[in-house]
C-alpha cells in the first residue's frame, strides 16, 4: 500500500474512492504520467497546437460520422437521395454534414501543418523516427479515409473521383485488372464498391487510426516531445528528476492547447455556416449531381488535399509510371529519418541553403496542388513535371546536406541529379517543345548546381552551434 | 516583465471562467446532435392527418388504417355492442374516462367518441404495446401478449395487466362518412384557440 501510494502522488496519499479505484486500475497514475507530471519543453511555439487539434478534429469527425451514419444509406438506389435527406429533412442534419465535410479538410489543413513543423524542427529524428513513421501511418490512413468517405454521397465526383483513382491500381503489372475488379467487387464501381467503402470508411479505418494514434503518442511520450530549439530537455535535470527546461502539460499546455482551439474553433464555425463548401474545394459543384456512368464532368479534379500528389501523377506521361511516382512521393516519406541524418534538429541552427530547400519544398508543393485543380494545358503540364522533380530534389538535397561533403563529392552527387533529369528530357525532346524542354531543364539544373556547389564557394551552408539548453 | 511568483488566484478564475464559457459551448453543440435524433421533417409530414372513408363499414366490423406508423381502427358497433357497455365502477379500472391523457375532452364519455355508434381507437395496448385483438362474439378486445381485456369503448377491464384505457386519437368528421384522424373537431379546435 504505502510504495503504491508513494508512487502515485508525493504530496497525499489518494483516499476513499479514488486511492481504492487507483490500486486496481491505475487511472490517477496515469493521469500523472501523461498529464500532471509529463514535462514538456517550455518552449512550445504556435507549430505546437497543430497536434492537439488534429486529436480534437479525429474526435469531431468520429462524433459527427456516428450521427450522419443513422441517417445515411449505403446503397447504390439510395445514397445521394439519403444524403440530401439529411441536407433537407433530418433536424440540422445540414449542420452535422457540413461539419464532417469540413472537418475532412480541417483535418488535411491541420496534419500538412503538423507535418511541416516536424520538417522544420527535425521532430522526425533521433530518437523519434517511430514517432514520424506512425505519424505517415496515420497520414496514409487519413488519404484512404477521405477517399473513401468521399465516394459516399454517391455523386458525380464521387464516382469518378473514385474511378480515377481505383484505376491507378489496375496500372500495376500483371495483376492490375483483376485487383482492380477485386477492389470494386464489380467490373465497374457500383453497388459492392459502395457497401464496402461505407464498411471500410466507418468502421475499419477509424479504428486502425485509433489504434495508429495511440502508438504515435505512445512512442512520443517514451521520448519526449521535441522543441523549437531541437535540444534535448531530458539532459538536463534538477535532483528530483524533472527536466530544468520542462513544464507540466497540464495544466501548461492544456490551457495554451485551449486557445489553439478557440481560434480553431472560430474559424471552422465560419466555414461551416457561410462557406462550407468553398468554391468547390471542399465539396465539389459536380458533387450534388447523382453519379452517372455514362457521362464523365467536363473537368474532375481530387479534392485539394491530394491535389500535390495527382500532379505528381499526371506530370508523367505513363499510367504505370506516374502512378509509380505518386507512389513514390508518399514512400519517401517514410525515409526521411534516414534521408536526413544531420545531427541538428531546429531549423534555428541549420545551414541557409537548408532553409531556401525547405522554402522552395513548401512552394513547390503548394504550386502542385495548385496545378492539381487545374485542367492540363501545355504550360501547366511542363510546370507540374518540373516541380514534380523539384519535390523528389528536396530530398535528395536534404540528404546531401547530412553532413559536411567534399569537392568531389558535391560534383558527382550534383552530376548524377542533373544527369537523370536531363536523360528523361533528351527522350522526349521534340521540334515542338524543345523550347519549354530547355528552359525547364535549365532552371532544375541551375538551382541544384547553387544548392549543392555554393559551399564550394561560399558559407551559406554554414551551421549554427546548436545551444546546450533552451533559449527562449 | 512581471514578479517571479504568478498570482494564481487570477489564474485560477481565468482557468474556471474559461472552463465555464467553452463547457457552456460544448453542452449547446450537443444540441443539433440531439436534435437530428428527433423525427425528421419526411417523417413528421407522414405524420399529417389521414382521411377514411367509413361509407362502406358494415355494422360490427372493423376497419384498420395507419396513423402516424400507428394501428388506428374504426368500428362500426351494433345495438348490442353498445348495449354490452357499461361505465360500472367494479368492471373497469378508469370507468368514467378520468384519465385525460387517453382521449381528447370531446371523447370523454359513456362510449369515448363523438357518434355513439362509430368508435375509433388506437389499437396499442396501453400495457407494453401489443396489438389487442377485434372478439366481436364477445364484445372486447383483447391483448394476446400479457391478456388485457378492454370493452368496446376500450376501457380497460379490472384484473388485466394494462393500467389505462386504450386512446381515442383525435379525430372528426368532415361528413357523414368522412373522417379524418389526426384533427380534433373544429368546435374544439376553436374553443382552444
Amino acid at each position: 500500500m504505502s510504495e503504491i501510494s508513494g508512487k502515485i502522488d508525493d504530496k497525499s496519499s489518494p483516499s476513499g474512492v479514488i486511492g481504492w479505484v487507483d490500486e486496481r486500475l491505475p487511472i490517477l497514475s496515469f493521469v500523472r504520467n501523461h498529464l500532471t507530471h509529463y514535462y514538456t519543453p517550455k518552449n512550445f511555439n504556435f507549430w505546437y497546437f497543430f497536434g492537439s487539434l488534429a486529436f480534437l478534429i479525429l474526435f469531431l469527425q468520429i462524433f459527427t460520422g456516428i450521427f450522419l451514419a443513422m441517417h445515411y444509406k449505403p446503397d447504390a438506389k439510395l445514397a445521394f437521395d439519403s444524403v440530401e435527406f439529411i441536407m433537407r429533412d433530418v433536424n440540422l442534419g445540414w449542420l452535422i454534414r457540413y461539419m464532417h465535410s469540413t472537418g475532412a479538410s480541417a483535418f488535411f489543413v491541420v496534419v500538412y501543418l503538423h507535418m511541416f513543423r516536424a520538417l522544420m524542427y527535425g521532430s522526425f529524428k533521433k530518437p523519434r523516427e517511430l514517432i514520424w513513421l506512425f505519424g505517415v501511418f496515420i497520414y496514409l490512413a487519413l488519404m484512404a479515409e477521405a477517399f473513401m468517405g468521399y465516394l459516399l454521397p454517391w455523386g458525380q465526383t464521387s464516382y469518378w473521383g473514385a474511378q480515377v483513382i481505383i484505376n491507378l491500381f489496375t496500372t500495376i503489372p500483371f495483376i492490375g485488372q483483376e485487383l482492380g475488379i477485386w477492389i470494386r467487387g464489380d467490373f465497374a464501381i457500383s453497388d459492392p464498391t459502395l457497401t464496402r467503402f461505407f464498411a471500410l470508411h466507418i468502421v475499419a479505418v477509424p479504428m486502425v487510426i485509433l489504434l495508429l494514434v495511440i502508438l504515435h503518442l505512445a512512442a512520443l511520450h517514451t521520448v519526449g516531445s521535441n522543441n523549437p530549439d531541437g535540444v534535448e530537455i531530458k539532459k538536463h535535470k534538477d535532483e528530483n528528476g524533472v527536466p530544468l527546461d520542462g513544464i507540466p502539460f497540464h495544466p501548461y499546455y492544456t490551457v495554451k492547447d485551449f486557445v489553439g482551439i478557440g481560434v480553431f474553433l472560430f474559424l471552422f464555425a465560419l466555414t461551416v455556416f457561410f462557406i462550407p463548401e468553398m468554391g468547390g474545394y471542399f465539396l465539389e459543384h459536380a458533387n450534388f449531381i447523382p453519379a452517372n456512368p455514362l457521362v464523365t464532368p467536363d473537368h474532375i479534379a481530387p479534392v485539394w488535399y491530394f491535389t500535390p500528389f495527382y500532379s505528381i501523377l499526371r506530370a508523367i506521361p505513363d499510367p504505370a509510371y506516374g502512378a509509380l511516382a505518386m507512389a513514390m512521393s508518399i514512400v519517401v516519406l517514410f525515409f526521411m529519418p534516414w534521408i536526413d541524418s544531420n545531427p541538428i534538429k531546429s531549423i534555428r541552427y541549420r545551414s541557409m541553403l537548408f532553409r531556401i530547400n525547405l522554402f522552395v519544398f513548401v512552394i513547390g508543393f503548394l504550386i502542385l496542388g495548385y496545378l492539381g485543380v487545374k485542367a492540363p494545358t501545355p504550360l501547366y503540364s511542363a510546370l507540374a513535371l518540373r516541380f514534380s522533380e523539384m519535390y523528389f530534389i528536396f530530398f535528395a538535397l536534404l540528404y546531401f546536406y547530412s553532413s559536411a561533403r567534399g569537392n568531389l563529392y558535391s560534383y558527382i552527387f550534383t552530376g548524377a541529379i542533373v544527369f537523370l533529369i536531363a536523360i528523361y528530357d533528351v527522350a522526349r525532346i521534340t521540334s515542338d517543345n524543345y523550347i519549354s524542354v530547355l528552359i525547364g531543364l535549365a532552371s532544375v539544373c541551375i538551382f541544384i548546381m547553387f544548392m549543392t556547389l555554393t559551399p564550394l564557394f561560399s558559407n551559406l551552408n554554414k551551421e549554427k552551434q546548436v545551444p546546450d539548453r533552451i533559449t527562449g | 516583465m512581471s514578479s517571479d511568483s504568478p498570482d494564481n488566484s487570477r489564474r485560477k478564475f481565468l482557468t474556471g471562467s474559461l472552463s465555464l464559457v467553452g463547457g457552456t459551448g460544448a453542452a449547446a453543440t450537443l444540441w443539433p446532435f440531439l436534435s437530428s435524433m428527433a423525427p425528421s421533417a419526411k417523417s413528421r409530414a407522414a405524420g399529417a392527418p389521414v382521411k377514411v372513408d367509413i361509407s362502406r363499414l358494415k355494422d360490427g366490423e372493423k376497419i384498420d388504417l395507419i396513423w402516424r406508423k400507428k394501428p388506428i381502427w374504426v368500428v362500426k358497433r351494433t345495438k348490442n355492442m353498445l348495449d354490452s357497455i357499461n361505465t360500472n365502477e367494479g368492471q373497469h379500472k378508469d370507468p368514467m374516462s378520468e384519465n385525460t391523457e387517453q382521449q381528447p375532452d370531446f371523447a370523454k364519455n359513456k362510449f369515448r367518441s363523438l357518434k355513439p355508434e362509430i368508435l375509433v381507437l388506437e389499437g396499442v395496448c396501453t400495457h407494453l404495446g401489443c396489438n389487442p385483438a377485434f372478439k366481436s362474439d364477445e364484445n372486447k378486445f383483447f391483448c394476446a401478449c400479457h391478456g388485457s381485456n378492454f370493452d368496446l369503448a376500450g376501457k380497460v377491464a379490472n384484473g388485466s395487466p394494462a393500467g389505462a384505457n386504450l386512446k381515442v386519437p383525435p379525430y372528426r368528421f368532415e361528413d357523414e362518412n368522412t373522417i379524418i384522424v389526426g384533427e380534433l373537431p373544429q368546435s374544439d379546435n376553436e374553443s382552444k384557440g
